[in-house]
Formats: C-alpha cells, sequence, structure tokens
C-alpha cells in the first residue's frame, strides 16, 4: 500500500471558504479529495486554516462557500474518528470510561463495549491502565487514551488535528512509530494536520502544503516509501531528501501572498 | 528541598495549626472571666465563661430541642436550596427563554435582605413553612449560580466530541455538562449550608418576636426579654458550632466526592 492515487475520494472539499464572524478568512477556495485508505497530512504554518479544514470535514463547522461532499455515503455518526489537539479527557472517569464513550452514546451493549474497550487499549499499548484516571498519566499516555478513544468505533476516517504538538520529541517519535503501525495495520484513512515538516514526511503517503491566511492548497508531495516505516526510515537519506523538499516548498508557501 | 519541607517542620506546623487557635481560646476565656469577675459585673450584663458552660448543661434539655429544630429547618432549607438551584441551573442551561425571563428575578430575591423578607413571609406562610422559605431563598442562589457556572464551562473540545458521536441533548446533559458541574455545584453547596443557617435564624428571630416558634434563635430573642443573658450565650455558641459542623460535613462530603479526580481534592505528592 504505498499509492492510493487510483483510490476512490471519501472526502471532497470543492471551492471551499471559511469566512469567521469577526471577518477572519481562514481559508480561501481549498480544493481537495482525501482518499480511501491514505495517510495524508496537512502541512502548514500555524493559522493557516488547516484545524479549520479538518472541523470542516467533521462537519464541526460550516463551509461559508463551496462543498464539503461524503462521494460513498454521508458522514454518519461514528464514521469520524477525530484526535485534538489535546487530550481532551474526560477526568471524572477512568481510562476505560473514556475510551468506552463513543461506543456508550451510541447504546452498544456492555459486553460488546468491553471487548473493544479491551481491545483497542491492547493496540495503542495502554493495556493495564483502564482502570486508572487521566490526571495519572503522563502527557504521551493520555494522548494515547484520545488515539484509542477515536478507534474504538473503527471510523472510516480518522482525523487528527495536530496531536502531537505538545509532546516532547522522545515521546513524539514513539507515539509516530506507534501510529505508523497502527495505520498500517487497520488500513484506515487518516488525515493528519502538523506543523512539523518531519513528522509529516514520516507519517505520511501524501503531503498537501498550504499557504498562510487564507489557507489552500500550495504543493502536493508524494512520500512513496513502502510501509510500515522505522526508525530505519527516519534515518535514510531518502527521508532527508523527501524532508527537504517538503521544507522547500513549505517556506515557498510561506512567501506567497494570496 | 530546604529547611521548609521537611517532614518534622511539616509535623510541628501541622500541630501549630490546631494547638494555637486553641491556646488563643483559652486565653480568650481566661481574660473573660478575669472581667467579669474583678469589675464583678452581675451575670444578667455579662456572664462569665464558666456560667455559660453551666447553663448550657443545665439547660441542655431545652437548648436541644431547639437546636434539633434549627438544625432540622437548615438542612430541609440547604435540601431544597440544592434541588431549586440545580433543577434552575438546568431549565435555564437547556432554555435561553427561561434564563432571561426569570434570572433576574433570582438576582431580585437574593439582593433583597432576608430580615426585610422574612416578616413578609409569616403573614402568608404557616411558620414552620415561612421559616423554611426564608432557609431557602437565601441557600438556593449560590447553588444555582456556581452550577450554571460550571454548566457553562464545559470543554469546548470535549463538546465537539459529544456532537460528533451523535450524542443527544439528554446524554450531553447527563454524561458531559452535569459531571463538568459538579465540583461547582459542591462549591456553592459549601456555601449554601452556612447561608441556609443564616436564613432559618432569621426567619426564627422575626418569628420569635411574633411570639411562636422554638427554635434556637427563638431562644436566643426569648431569654433576651427575659434578661437570662447566660441562656443567650449558650445558644448563641450552640449555633456557632452547629455552623462549624455544617461547613466541615459539607468540605468532607465535597471532597468524598472528587477525590478521584478534581484537582481540588486530589493529595499531591511533593
Amino acid at each position: 500500500m504505498t499509492t492510493t492515487a487510483g483510490a476512490p475520494a471519501i472526502v471532497t472539499l470543492r471551492g471551499v471558504e471559511k469566512v469567521f464572524a469577526d471577518g477572519t478568512q481562514a481559508i480561501a477556495r481549498l480544493d481537495l479529495d482525501v482518499r480511501a485508505g491514505e495517510f495524508l497530512t496537512l502541512l502548514g504554518p500555524s493559522g493557516c486554516g488547516k484545524s479549520t479544514a479538518l472541523r470542516l470535514m467533521a462537519a464541526l463547522s460550516d463551509a461559508t462557500r463551496g462543498t464539503v461532499s461524503w462521494p460513498g455515503g454521508g458522514a454518519a455518526h461514528g464514521e469520524i474518528g477525530f484526535v485534538f489537539q489535546e487530550p481532551t479527557l474526560m477526568p471524572w472517569t477512568t481510562v476505560a470510561g473514556n475510551v468506552a464513550l463513543p461506543l456508550r452514546l451510541k447504546g452498544a451493549p456492555t459486553a460488546e463495549i468491553t471487548a473493544r474497550v479491551e481491545k483497542v487499549l491492547e493496540q495503542v499499548g495502554l493495556a493495564g491502565f483502564a482502570a486508572a484516571y487521566p490526571r495519572q498519566l503522563s502527557g504521551g499516555m493520555k494522548m494515547r487514551v484520545s488515539i484509542a478513544r477515536a478507534l474504538v468505533t473503527t471510523p472510516r476516517l480518522l482525523l487528527m488535528d495536530e496531536p502531537f504538538a505538545a509532546l516532547d520529541e522522545i515521546t513524539r517519535f514513539k507515539l509516530n512509530n506507534d501510529l505508523m503501525a497502527l495505520a498500517s495495520g487497520l488500513g484506515m484513512t487518516v488525515v493528519f494536520v502538523t506543523h512539523s515538516v518531519f513528522e509529516s514526511v514520516f507519517l505520511s503517503q501524501r503531503i498537501v502544503v498550504m499557504t498562510p491566511r487564507p489557507g489552500r492548497v500550495f504543493a502536493e508531495l508524494a512520500i512513496e516509501a513502502p510501509y510500515p516505516r522505522g526508525d530505519a526510515f527516519r534515518t535514510s537519506p531518502e527521508y532527508a531528501a523527501y524532508c527537504r523538499r517538503a521544507s522547500e516548498a513549505l517556506s515557498t508557501a510561506m512567501e506567497t501572498r494570496p | 528541598m530546604n529547611e521548609l519541607d521537611t517532614p518534622a517542620r511539616a509535623r510541628r506546623e501541622r500541630i501549630l495549626r490546631v494547638a494555637l487557635p486553641l491556646l488563643a481560646l483559652l486565653l480568650g476565656g481566661l481574660v473573660w472571666h478575669l472581667v467579669v469577675k474583678v469589675n464583678d459585673i452581675p451575670p444578667y450584663v455579662l456572664p462569665g465563661p464558666g456560667l455559660v458552660a453551666n447553663t448550657l448543661v443545665t439547660d441542655w434539655p431545652i437548648l436541644w430541642q431547639s437546636l434539633l429544630v434549627t438544625l432540622t429547618t437548615t438542612f430541609q432549607g440547604l435540601l431544597l436550596a440544592l434541588v431549586g438551584g440545580v433543577g434552575l441551573a438546568i431549565l435555564f442551561n437547556q432554555s435561553r427563554l427561561v434564563e432571561y425571563s426569570l434570572y433576574p428575578y433570582a438576582v431580585v430575591l437574593q439582593v433583597t435582605p432576608i430580615v426585610a423578607i422574612a416578616p413578609l413571609l409569616l403573614i402568608y406562610l404557616p411558620q414552620h413553612l415561612a421559616v423554611l422559605a426564608c432557609a431557602w431563598i437565601v441557600a438556593f442562589f449560590p447553588v444555582l449560580a456556581n452550577t450554571t457556572l460550571g454548566l457553562n464551562s464545559v470543554d469546548h473540545n470535549l463538546r465537539d466530541l459529544f456532537h460528533l458521536c451523535g450524542a443527544t441533548r439528554a446524554q450531553v446533559l447527563f454524561r458531559l455538562k452535569l459531571p463538568s458541574a459538579l465540583p461547582f455545584m459542591l462549591e456553592g453547596l459549601k456555601i449554601a449550608g452556612g447561608l441556609s443557617l443564616i436564613g432559618a435564624v432569621v426567619a426564627e428571630i422575626a418569628a420569635g418576636s411574633a411570639g411562636a416558634g422554638s427554635g434556637l434563635a427563638y431562644r436566643i430573642a426569648e431569654s433576651g426579654y427575659r434578661l437570662n443573658i447566660p441562656r443567650m450565650f449558650a445558644a448563641l455558641l450552640l449555633l456557632s458550632l452547629a455552623g462549624i459542623v455544617i461547613f466541615f460535613a459539607l468540605s468532607l462530603f465535597s471532597h468524598v466526592m472528587l477525590r478521584r479526580w478534581h484537582e481540588s481534592a486530589v493529595e499531591r505528592e511533593s
């Protein structure tokens, strides 16, 4: 699964603009296809509307102009997993309670919830922490819980909004490796937002570089290296070359004025 | 680690926190006793601490009955304040129209001095109900205000998450808003406990002057008319003790409810 160029789009954005109530234009003329099974990264400077694009895909916000459509069928509840910038856990309940939330809200049977929560906690490396409260966990572990909660419904589309931005580099690399293993194992479609060139190249099959506000697509970059990638890829000349190209695209994008 | 943090020092600090107020109490009592003794002040002007303690024992059956009456009113008022405050807060949170229509009057009820409302209530309501209504009026507002704040302080991302999962209004209320509001609600309840006692006492005093009732505040008013000053002091002492006990009981309740997860109740290891 190195290329998904021919795969059908599951979300399509056409001519999307977003203007906030205070007049700020976050996104201008954004055209983007998210293809089934791909790992797509939106790379851009802070405030370029990447997060806004993600919120539009999740229907958490409405486009001012243009259309966000799901060609293969609507974005029903539970088809989207969302990982926020912060872990966003409910402090009053345990790790298991947090992860079970999407299933509980859907009214899934208790036996099914227990089984799926246990499985997904194992997948993110948190087996044995089900009864812990969020405040007892480190930042990286909290983020794992957040990812587990997004995965528990096995969504068609996983949206991640700079999930590792607040973590230290060691934790970040570890989570990148684990996310890579998860993504290639589950064959899920992921849209990942980051401002880190290194992270985007390591994780994605396709990088979309966005311009500063108002955000639109500036360049696209395919990362052909096969999954799963590991530390060997991170230290390879191929990786360095991709990073240089992405970096150049990003700095040119920064200089363009709308 | 500096000297201040050593366990021995911390232990000494804790002992001092308990011992010093007790010592101050002892000294204050001694001064009080000496002032009464040396100036030969008659008990109907200022009784000494010994006489007050003595009265507390000899009048215990009357005072205990009255204390029970006042405490019953206080707890009923507090319970109603909890139900009413939380209920109204939820109603306000669910319907903006109701909030806009009624919130100003909740504030009016709060800012009008209860001493001024009590005599009026005593005209229209049977005495027990009037006293209870006063306790409720002063106690419900902090619960309402704090719970409202709590319900509105929900994490935005969590709200988005619930929306993404297709949560119903009821699910958002019971699984997200109310748990988020719990620490605020409990803080409001802590304030309401003391206020409920004050409301009950104020109403009892107002009722007492109308010639009926048997709560502790009524005992104070009645003893005042009869120049039974030692009993006034004894009843006052019991009232303060009741207030302190209520405060600590509610603090403990709050701690037990939150100890597993909320920052305010979690013990930190340094």
